[in-house]
């Protein structure tokens, strides 16, 4: 899933300066569940909002809903009759959401409340940890299903390199270096003549650095 | 022997080779590669001119071989890949070989989180197996990466790597090298060897998979300067292998009220006098960055003096 975290709330309360009527709107897809952006924490930042600008004699009008997603036309076009009684909307959705916000309402005022961190996985509760950087060209059929783009921090693809040290990355001795767990996961497989092999320089062209992608399916289009 | 290479001359020939390395200034000031140049001068083959070593920003490992080279020294110019993109490295690997850099050495570079720009990009558009096999088409197939003709002249490179031995997995560690080799490394430069131990192990895996004969091995090496320094290179530098034994010799020249750096010289010398036994080392890398001075003494007492050519 898409991993988010809330932004440090200054940071929130000062993007909302001057702005009297918002809506607050969370997402119940994946940051609903790593508890960041969902109906629960909606109603939190609404309160804290309204908290703090009754302090400062500045009070501000909160309007809370959460759609089932915000990465969706068909739940987007929900607000469509809302939109504009608003001076803004803060979203609690991951980049994608707040994107089609202001994509679908253009006269609308559109605020993001979270960085969105990562694609990952709930290791345990409160622990989320990332996994897949969305290269556009996967590549674990040959790593073992283990991602060296996303899980190693110089997306070598001929690793371990030297900084490698008791399973750790030379950058953090609490980051698992992946390549160790690569060898060890092959060497278990009997799969270890896999490594022998050099892996060829990356077309990076379908990830990011390829510019915005769109995937069009004519098969399912209606 | 295309390359033209001092270094290349020197390994082939069968003598043991000794490289030296130099860091360019975090400013714009030649002099201090000059005075450093002179104080390698005659003691080495080949320098070895680091790229923004440990991510942090001095002058380009490019400009700093021009100065080297008006020195009469030859360079050994470092290319990471961490700062630049295929585009970059190939624009510039043209540009250091047009300036008659000779030898070069591919590396994937330190990751910049612990330098001084620890908030930049870090580009690593190849890793360093890629670097070589890359600059060795351009070499050999005179092809660019995007598989274009390079038509003219193509950069003639002495192509080096780098090897560490005392990585983990350690059983990975030849097989890697071997990568290397097939990818284009015709010498390798070896982490700093404290553990000879370990040292000599990985030389038998090298051995045991031909590697020696394909590659010139260059053992790592540099001298304790102080008591501080052999525990910070212990405690805090990945991949760094420092067993116990050299910090009990360099407490145990302090206790007796001897020079601690000269007995720090000393473990350098012996260290090399053990991998020079050792077969398939074909040279050593004294890497004593910001105690260049001490050089022409360590290479005086191993017997490495005086240098061919
Ligand atoms: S190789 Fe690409 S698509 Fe596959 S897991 Fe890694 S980043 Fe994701
Ligand atoms: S230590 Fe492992 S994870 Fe870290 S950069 Fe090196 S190969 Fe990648």
């Amino acid at each position: 899933m898409i991993v988010g975290q809330r932004k440090p709330i200054q940071e929130i309360i000062g993007m909302l300066k001057g702005i009297k009527k918002i809506l607050i709107l969370g997402c119940s897809g994946c940051v609903s569940v790593c508890s960041a952006g969902g109906e629960k924490e909606v109603e939190i930042l609404a309160l804290i909002l309204r908290i703090d600008r009754k302090k400062k004699g500045e009070p501000v009008e909160t309007m809370e809903k959460t759609l089932a997603r915000q990465c969706d036309t068909e739940y987007l076009e929900e607000l469509k009759g809302e939109a504009g009684n608003y001076d803004a909307i803060l979203s609690m959705a991951c980049g994608v959401g707040v994107n089609y916000l202001a994509d679908m309402y253009p006269t609308t005022l559109v605020f993001p409340a979270l960085n969105t961190s990562f694609m990952g996985v709930s290791e345990e509760q409160g622990v989320w940890s990332e996994r897949c950087a969305g290269c556009g060209d996967c590549v674990l059929d040959r790593t073992g299903g283990l991602c060296p783009i996303a899980r190693c921090s110089k997306r070598l693809f001929n690793g371990p390199c030297g900084g490698s040290q008791n399973g750790k990355c030379e950058i953090d001795p609490n980051v698992a270096c992946v390549w160790q767990l690569i060898y060890d996961r092959l060497k278990g497989l009997n799969q270890l003549e896999k490594l022998k092999e050099i892996f060829p320089i990356k077309d990076w062209s379908s990830s990011l650095h390829g510019g915005p992608r769109k995937i069009v399916r004519e098969d399912l289009k209606l | 022997m295309k390359s033209g290479s001092n270094l290349e001359k020197v390994l082939t020939s069968g003598q043991f080779a000794v490289t030296g390395e130099l860091g360019p200034p975090k400013n714009a000031d030649a002099e201090v590669i000059r005075t450093k140049a002179r104080l390698l001068k005659g003691c080495v083959d080949a320098v070895n001119i680091t790229d923004c070593q440990t991510a942090i920003v001095r002058m380009s490992s490019i400009a700093s071989s021009v100065i080297l080279m008006e020195e009469g020294l030859e360079p050994v110019t470092q290319m990471t890949c961490r700062d630049r993109n295929r585009i970059a490295i190939q624009s510039d690997l043209l540009g250091a070989s047009a300036l008659g850099m000779k030898n070069l050495l591919c590396l994937t570079g330190d990751h910049h989180k612990f330098g001084n720009h620890p908030n930049a990009v870090g580009v690593f558009d190849m890793d360093s197996i890629q670097l070589l096999q890359m600059v060795k088409n351009m070499r050999d197939e005179k092809v660019f990466q995007c598989g274009e003709e390079l038509k003219g002249t193509e950069p003639t490179f002495f192509l080096g790597a780098a090897a560490n031995p005392f990585a983990d997995p350690f059983e990975f560690r030849a097989l890697r090298l071997a990568k290397k080799v097939v990818a284009g490394a015709q010498f390798v430069q070896t982490q700093l060897v404290y553990n000879l131990e370990r040292f000599t192990a990985w030389m038998q895996a090298v051995r045991a998979l031909g590697v020696h004969e394909q590659c010139y091995i260059m053992a790592g090496v540099t001298p304790p300067k102080s008591i501080g320094m052999a525990k910070y290179m212990k405690n805090n530098v990945p991949g760094l292998d420092v067993p116990d034994e050299v910090i009990v010799r360099l407490k145990g020249a302090r206790d007796a009220k001897k020079d601690v750096q000269e007995e720090g010289i000393n473990i350098c010398v012996d260290i090399i006098n053990r991998v020079k036994e050792i077969e398939g080392v074909a040279g050593v890398h004294i890497m004593a960055i910001e105690w260049e001075s001490a050089v022409p003494e360590i290479a005086k007492r191993a017997d490495l003096l005086p240098r061919p050519g």
